[in-house]
């Protein structure tokens, strides 16, 4: 499945990168939080359980906030919150 | 926390019941068979706690140049310490199954081919096992392309003695080894005894003139100063480049006094518990490393053999031994020759005539992968990272795409041509050497370090560019 990066309404995007494994989720997720402007939540959807780890740790380096986690049958589908 | 599904207990149970099983009935078979059990238990564990910290040495220099998370540095790093801690006790009760390596630029070199590899195939060799396990397709292409470019790569001669130096010929004809191994002809045989076996095996307790079975060799020479010192300045980096800016951001937050030394201290140690799952692997794989060594040489001194080779010859088992009657056995954690065998094995059923190299023939040779112990050790690895994903809920099969199949392909091949230029991967090479206080290993993480540098610069790019289309139709 190819990476989709969407907006969905005003200040929420999605980022789908469902079936990449490392580094493409995490890549993708910080060059997704960094076009989206201070305030806007994005919604990633990633299926690479090692991504979750990297993920949480660069959201906390940066001061982004991870507002939702969930996990659906091996998916994880996070939103994120830009600071 | 999502509830764990019935199947998925009843998978663990089931994988976990197949390798008791395959412990008890050939133990019943026949005792010697508790020697390759002792791989197989170790490789579970291996598994288990790579899955439960996502331990992968890919990620670790790749994240931090990517996304800045310096997670996984501090991790490896809290295991070598712990390994080499435990690996200096069996050290200097004379137990210890490990080979230092040759030193030299050819580690460098093929740490830096490696660490392009991992990131492109998008996990190191060990990581690739236990994400296999974790149902990833993509990490099993990597293994399949680890396997079949070793198990090539290591008998190439022809047209590429022709890349050969004139020196390193001479070298190897001056080692005078069997003639069926033919060493003048094919270049990884003229590479190994005519270049790599003439470079100096440097060991930090060498270095400081101590022996490295004595308690200040073990200790203080290859854990103090060829582990603790390099570990703690490595990560000091980490922290001033890296951690440093985000942690000093939250300390301002809650205080208004200006930042001092203790914070800064407590900055450090921040980032050192940063992941604990990630510690917590850590710890274990450290400890379990290092048991491994003394398990498996209490065992040979109880068989009163040298290495398994004599154990499969008395079991029946003769055929693939190298010609000087041995197999595979490094009596350690090690991932990337058992997976060049399994295929090479494969070519010599369909009539490759490949036992006249070094590396086959003299040093590892060719067993049946069912009887081989460290092939014993990489599937049950996979398997106690199965059991470890199916019970958090994050075992998944997936189908590699076209994109990441590409990807996988070339990383594993340049993986697999960087374990066997640097003897090794990333837990031989860099893991386990460095852990014993062998420079070599050092010098093959430096490299690893550089390539990983290189890889993620490409990817940077790569991805830059895809993003760039997605966007074109977006208005913000």
């Amino acid at each position: 499945m190819a990476m989709k990066f969407e907006k969905k309404t005003d200040g929420q995007f999605l980022l789908d990168v469902t079936g990449y494994v490392c580094p493409h989720p995490q890549i993708y997720t910080k060059k997704a939080i960094e076009k989206i402007g201070t305030g806007d939540v994005i919604e990633v959807v990633f299926d690479n359980p090692s991504s979750s780890e990297s993920i949480a740790a660069m959201c906390d380096q940066i001061g982004n906030e991870v507002v939702e986690k969930k996990k659906e049958g091996g998916k994880f589908i996070w939103k994120i919150k830009k600071s | 926390m999502e509830a764990v599904p019935k199947k998925n207990q009843i998978w663990a149970l089931a994988i976990t019941g197949f390798f008791v099983l395959i412990s008890t009935l050939t133990y019943a078979h026949n005792e010697y068979y508790i020697y390759l059990s002792a791989y197989l238990w170790f490789g579970f564990i291996y598994g288990m706690c790579l899955q439960y910290g996502r331990f992968c040495f890919a990620s670790a220099f790749r994240d931090l140049f990517a996304v800045g998370v310096p997670r996984m540095v501090v991790g490896i790093m809290i295991a070598t310490i712990l390994f080499s801690f435990v690996s200096a006790f069996v050290s200097i009760t004379g137990l210890s199954t490990f080979h230092a390596a040759p030193a030299g630029l050819h580690a460098t070199i093929a740490g830096l081919i490696f660490g392009v590899g991992m990131v492109f195939a998008g996990g190191c060799a060990s990581g690739s096992l236990y994400k296999t396990g974790e149902g990833n397709g993509v990490a099993l292409l990597v293994l399949l392309s680890i396997s079949v470019t070793q198990a090539i790569f290591v008998d190439i001669g022809g047209w590429f003695n022709n890349l050969v130096p004139a020196s390193w010929t001479k070298s190897a004809l001056a080692k005078k080894l069997p003639d069926v191994i033919n060493v003048g002809d094919g270049w990884m045989d003229q590479y190994l005894a005519g270049y790599v076996w003439d470079r100096p095996i440097v060991k930090f307790s060498g270095m400081l003139g101590l022996q490295d079975t004595s308690v200040t060799g073990a200790f203080f020479g290859d854990l103090f100063v060829g582990v603790v010192l390099p570990a703690a300045f490595l990560l000091l980096i980490v922290y001033l480049v890296w951690a440093r800016k985000s942690y000093l951001r939250k300390v301002k937050q809650v205080k208004s006094e200006q930042i001092g030394i203790k914070d800064e201290f407590a900055g450090y140690w921040s980032m050192i518990m940063s992941s604990k799952r990630t510690a917590i692997a850590g710890l274990f794989l450290g400890i379990a490393c290092g048991l491994q060594m003394f398990v498996i040489e209490g065992l040979r001194i109880k068989f009163g053999v040298k290495n398994a080779g004599t154990l499969l010859s008395r079991m029946g088992h003769d055929f693939g031994l190298s010609i000087k009657g041995t197999v595979f056995d490094p009596g350690y954690w090690y991932v990337t020759t058992q997976e060049a065998q399994w295929v090479g094995w494969v070519f010599q059923k369909l009539g490759w005539d490949n036992m006249d190299n070094i590396y086959f023939g003299v040093n590892n040779g060719l067993p049946n992968p069912a009887i081989n112990p460290a092939d014993w050790m990489s599937i049950a690895l996979i398997g106690g990272a199965a059991v470890m994903a199916l019970l958090s809920n994050e075992f998944k099969l997936k189908k590699p795409t076209m994109e990441l199949a590409v990807w996988a392909i070339i990383g594993g091949a340049l993986m697999g041509i960087g374990s066997r230029l640097g003897l090794g991967c990333n837990v031989g090479a860099f893991f386990v050497r460095v852990a014993m206080g062998d420079l070599s290993g050092w010098l093959f993480g430096l490299g690893m370090i550089g390539g990983a540098y290189i890889g993620v610069k490409f990817f940077n790019w790569w991805t830059e560019r895809k993003m760039a289309k997605e966007m074109a139709a977006l208005t913000f």
